[in-house]
């Protein structure tokens, strides 16, 4: 019978063989949302609002149409008529909404027109023949002005039941949450520190731009090609947007040059579909650089309040947050998730945190890796740095007298199940990068993190061949090596070799539904998916051998890729390979296949500790990343190697976020750096080697221990740097980014 | 679009004169098609400058000067065997463009036609005193390379003209330069300030110096007062402070996305200290 699950003794997971995408990636033969062609296809093209807030009086397309090179052009109106979905809700309204505007352009960027022409030139061309009256309407950018009184509304009655009564209608959605009595907590401190944090928008900053190819008849059947790290969701939310049935639009995932999050939506596929409905050919778009910084989600910004208490001892006795999140024009700002995972590292008596959901005239904020929890932790662990320095205590001792533990009450409600903090701080701890010795005019910094981790609707299918090679499709794009991680777990599983496993991201008409690659589910919910259909295989292989062998099928197990007697009949017959098994299946009743579906509950929360040593010009305020060290607990790293991306990764992003990264708004409402030059990423001569430390503590939830890792990476970051600089520097940086005119201005005392 | 690829810059220069609307010159095109391509400038005609004779070479002459063609980039000045060695700082500002492939491309004489403030080549070559020859409908006249720009994408350039060679002085005994900018990141950025300094000393005293900032005003300053900070000096802190307060006296910055006021001003000080500090060694033969 199959193999019981276990956490330790694996023959393949744990081991580093080389990704299966590797040498199409290298070569350039990997193709990725813009690398394919249809016959007779038609480029599309955007036309964006300018302007921040204005209202749309008047779109005259009649000059695009007639330019012989274009073959349809498309507004709002033809997303309208949707005569088998009419009136659309919610989320998918919501998108809508975004990926085509209709009565207002609600930010610099928002798509309000688009057209499809035989070359991308004369699309480009076509679009400035399209003819838009607007009346250009106040606007609000800052989420600390859009609450406040006078603020311009985005949207009347976009808030829901959450909101309490009074406030301003561009708060729409309120979170509080919290136990114990903070006042009382506050009174048994020694010491009690609150204080005010702002972080700006930052963007995902994917290398590759968003790009589809788009076929829809005036049959209501579509097949669409995409880079997404989703495509049941794209499958979803076209058809909704477009009114065709679902099952009638084939989605396709390209190989895909990074997400984050921020490709867990829709936008230019929808408006693809539509051209292409209406030109009746296939319709190509790719985005632009400043189109995906402008009009693609970025974070949400963000400003907070937390106070803490601390005993003598680093006891803490209180905390309390107020987290504000600016989420662009339309709901959706993590507030909620902020203010949950912003204490949750701590084992609290008294504990609140209150998040906001708040509407400005920015894009939609779209997921972007532990949605949220960045922010918080960049305050929360901020206030706990500063507590420390003023009682003169040791970082990491006081986390850890602090932290969360099995059986903990979390901050945000449950109670902990086995989890890692501990371990990750004690490593920090007994690491040589805690005690290195540190030159003048650099400072450390420490940071924990925390992230819900999630399973979500998952379904994986198994096929063995003749030859007992396998075929795994998964329906979860593969954002982080995840296909590398699906074949050494059915290779552990079915016992053969990880090279004779070939896994492919299926599409939407060959697999059932799978929710996005997304809150570090894909090594959990799709690898626990595939454990369990590799099982399912591994019953009908041994329902073979017992037939063959005439003997009960519970008299067999399944050992190092072969069917092997049991039991009573132990030794009576050699073991059978799966190779042979397979070799015979159609005359022993047929294909061989495993199959698995559910919505996995036990993901696993996950928590990480960064070590960060920061050198600041004191001239200049210029800061370097000169030492870094990130510990996470994985669970299991079924691909150790991909488990450190996923750690490198996180910190690389958190170092852009912290130090130079934002979304830069003029007084029109307009954004100033939509483009690389001035939207400034870290270059790879800005980071350090970055350390890592992986800290296994299984998760109870997953067969062989996994937890997700691709989030928890990019908590700490902004907190553990803010710390160093702080440190280096002499001065608390409490705003983000920690730009070098920032970092002058707070040494210069004006700041 | 009209392109034309003339044979001698007296082409070029009537193609130019005669041609209507917006005309851009095709050196290394970094800045030229890279505007394009995001729809900042379409030309009307485009010139592509790179199949006159000569126009790739770096010429040394008898008197220790150098000539360079139009074409040449800052691949070619970094990997010249004695170039970099006279003139370090014109050499390390034309090597910060960039990366391998722009540097593959771009040219010192487009950056300075771009008419960017922030060009970083244009303060080293301010610094070094460097001449171009302007070649138009009536000939041919030299112009001091500071005396090109006069703005934001601005040239004192007359229709019909262009630029068909730059001239490097002689470096001369005891001489150094260096050029430093300031950029949040470590490379692939734009500069937030730039500074050239080129001096002479004799002993331990500088007895000429030019002293260039970019990025601080409209277009590339050459700054009198940091010059006078410096001569008659060793250098001393006294020097060093009186060069930074002349810097910032003399910045007129904006606000931007990319540094403030009060930033720029502070920063234009500190690099012109750390830049005169090198090019100082430079002049006395140390390493720096
Ligand atoms: C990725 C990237 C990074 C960059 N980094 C930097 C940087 O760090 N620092 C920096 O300063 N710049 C930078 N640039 C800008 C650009 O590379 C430089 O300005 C470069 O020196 C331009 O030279 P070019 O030969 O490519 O000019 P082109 O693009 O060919 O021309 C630029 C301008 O000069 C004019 N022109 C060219 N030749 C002549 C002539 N003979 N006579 C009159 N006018 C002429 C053209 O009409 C045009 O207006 C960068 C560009 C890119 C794309």
């Amino acid at each position: 019978m199959a193999l019981d699950d276990r956490k330790s003794h694996f023959t393949f997971v744990g081991t580093r063989p080389n990704r299966p995408d590797g040498l199409d990636k290298v070569t350039g033969r990997a193709r990725f949302g813009a690398d394919v062609t249809a016959p007779g296809m038609l480029f599309g093209a955007i036309l964006r609002s300018p302007h921040a807030h204005a209202r749309i009086v008047r779109i005259d397309t009649s000059k695009a149409e007639a330019h012989r090179d274009v073959k349809a052009v498309v507004t709002r109106a033809d997303f309208a008529d949707v005569p088998f979905k009419p009136g659309l809700e919610g989320e998918f309204w919501n998108v809508l909404e975004n990926v085509m505007a209709g009565e207002k352009a609600l930010y610099d960027g928002h798509a309000v027109a688009a057209v499809a022409a035989s070359s991308a030139l004369a699309a480009r061309d076509a679009l400035k023949l399209i003819e838009v009256e607007y009346e250009v309407l106040p606007h609000v950018t800052d989420v600390d002005k859009a609450m406040a009184p006078d603020a311009p509304v985005i949207r009347e009655g976009a808030a829901d039941y959450s909101v309490p009564e009074g406030m301003h209608p561009n708060v729409v959605r309120y979170h509080e949450s919290g136990h114990g009595d903070v006042e009382a907590g506050f009174a048994e401190a020694d010491l009690v520190i609150e204080d005010h944090f702002v972080t700006e928008a930052t963007h995902q900053g994917y290398i590759e731009p968003h790009a589809c190819l788009a076929s829809l008849g005036a049959d209501g059947k579509g097949e669409l090609w995409c880079c997404t790290q989703g495509h049941w969701i794209v499958q979803k939310t076209c058809a909704a947007l477009l009114g065709i049935e679902t099952a009638q639009l084939r989605v396709t995932a390209s190989e895909i040059g990074g997400g984050f999050g921020g490709k867990t939506t829709v936008f230019i596929e929808p408006v693809a579909l539509a051209l292409s409905r209406k030109a009746n050919r296939p319709v190509k778009i790719v985005m632009s650089r400043s189109e995906v910084l402008r009009a693609t989600g970025p974070t949400a910004s963000a400003s907070m309040d937390v106070k803490i208490g601390m005993k003598k001892d680093g006891t803490i006795t209180a905390a309390q947050g107020v987290f504000r999140l600016q989420g662009g024009a339309f709901p959706g700002a993590p507030g909620d998730m902020t203010a949950m995972c912003a204490f949750a590292p701590y084992n609290l008596t008294n504990v609140r945190q209150v998040g906001y959901d708040v509407m400005s005239n920015r894009p939609k904020q779209a997921a972007y890796r532990a949605p949220g929890a960045p922010m918080g932790a960049f305050a929360v662990e901020s206030v706990i740095d500063e507590l420390c320095k003023k009682l003169g205590l040791d970082p990491v001792e006081v986390r850890l007298k602090n932290a969360v533990r099995e059986g903990t009450k979390a901050s945000y409600g449950p109670t902990y199940d086995r989890i890692g903090l501990v371990e990750t701080l004690e490593a920090a701890k007994a690491h040589p990068h805690y005690s290195a010795p540190l030159k003048p005019g650099q400072g450390r910094g420490v940071a924990c993190g925390f992230w819900f981790n999630h399973g979500g609707e998952t379904s994986v299918s198994l096929a063995l061949s003749e030859d007992g090679s396998a075929q795994l499709m998964v329906g979860t794009p593969d954002i982080g090596g995840s296909r590398a991680s699906m074949a050494l777990m059915a290779a552990e599983v079915l016992g053969i070799p990880y090279e004779n496993i070939r896994v492919t991201i299926a599409d939407t008409a060959t697999l059932g539904y799978n929710d996005v690659s997304h809150g570090s589910r894909v090594t959990y919910a799709s690898g626990l998916a595939t454990i369990k259909a590799a099982q399912h295989a591994v019953e009908k292989l041994c329902e073979r051998a017992a037939a063959k062998w005439g003997i009960p099928v519970d008299a067999v197990k399944w050992e190092n890729g072969c069917a092997v007697p049991s039991g009573p009949n132990a030794g009576d017959f050699d073991p059978l390979p799966l190779a042979e098994i397979t070799a015979d299946m159609g005359r022993t009743g047929g294909p061989i296949s495993g199959h698995f579906e559910a919505t996995p509950e036990g993901a696993g929360v996950s928590f990480g500790t960064h070590i960060v040593d920061a050198e600041v010009d004191p001239e200049t305020g210029k800061t370097s990343i000169t030492r870094y060290t990130v510990i996470q607990d994985a669970g299991k790293a079924i691909h150790p190697a991909y488990v450190e991306g996923q750690f490198q990764g996180g910190a690389a992003q958190g170092i852009g976020w912290a130090l130079n990264e934002e979304y830069i708004y003029g007084e029109d409402g307009r954004l100033q750096n939509p483009v690389f030059l001035d939207y400034r990423i870290p270059v790879a001569s800005d980071l350090p080697m970055i350390d890592t430390v992986i800290v296994e503590v299984p998760n109870p939830g997953h067969p062989f221990g996994v937890r997700g890792v691709g989030e928890t990476g990019i908590v700490p970051p902004l907190a553990a740097i803010a710390n160093a600089v702080s440190n280096a520097a002499g001065v608390r940086m409490r705003q983000l980014p920690m730009s070098p005119p920032r970092i002058l201005a707070a040494l210069k005392g004006n700041g | 679009m009209q392109y034309h690829r003339p044979a001698s810059f007296a082409e070029a220069s009537d193609l130019a004169a005669h041609a209507t609307g917006i005309t851009r010159f095709l050196a290394g095109g970094t800045d030229v098609l890279v505007q394009l391509r995001s729809e900042i400038v379409t030309p009307d005609t485009l010139i592509d400058i790179k199949a006159i004779d000569g126009v790739r070479d770096i010429t040394r002459h008898a008197d220790g000067s150098w000539t360079l063609g139009v074409a040449v980039t800052g691949a070619e000045m970094s990997e010249h065997p004695q170039l970099g060695r006279e003139w370090p700082g014109v050499v390390e500002a034309m090597d910060l463009i960039g990366s391998t492939q722009i540097q593959g491309r771009a040219t010192p004489v487009g950056n300075l036609c771009n008419g960017s403030p922030a060009a970083d080549s244009v303060p080293a070559m301010v610094a070094a005193g460097v001449m171009a020859t302007v070649t138009g409908p009536n000939g041919d006249r030299v112009v001091a390379v500071e005396d090109i720009p006069t703005g934001p994408g601005k040239t004192s350039l007359a229709q019909g003209e262009l630029i068909s060679a730059l001239h490097i002085p002689a470096r001369g005994a005891n001489g150094g330069d260096a050029y430093l900018r300031f950029i949040p990141r470590t490379e692939m950025d734009i500069a937030v300030v730039g500074v050239g300094v080129n001096l002479r000393v004799d002993g331990d005293t500088i007895t000429e110096a030019r002293v260039a900032l970019g990025a601080v005003a409209p277009t590339v300053l050459l700054v009198e007062d940091c010059a006078r900070a410096l001569i008659g000096t060793t250098l001393d802190d006294a020097a060093l402070a009186a060069l930074a307060a002349s810097a910032s006296a003399a910045c007129k910055p904006i606000d931007d996305k990319r540094g403030t006021i009060e930033f720029r001003t502070e920063v234009a000080g500190v690099l012109a200290k750390r830049a005169a500090k090198i090019a100082y060694a430079r002049a006395k033969g140390e390493t720096a």
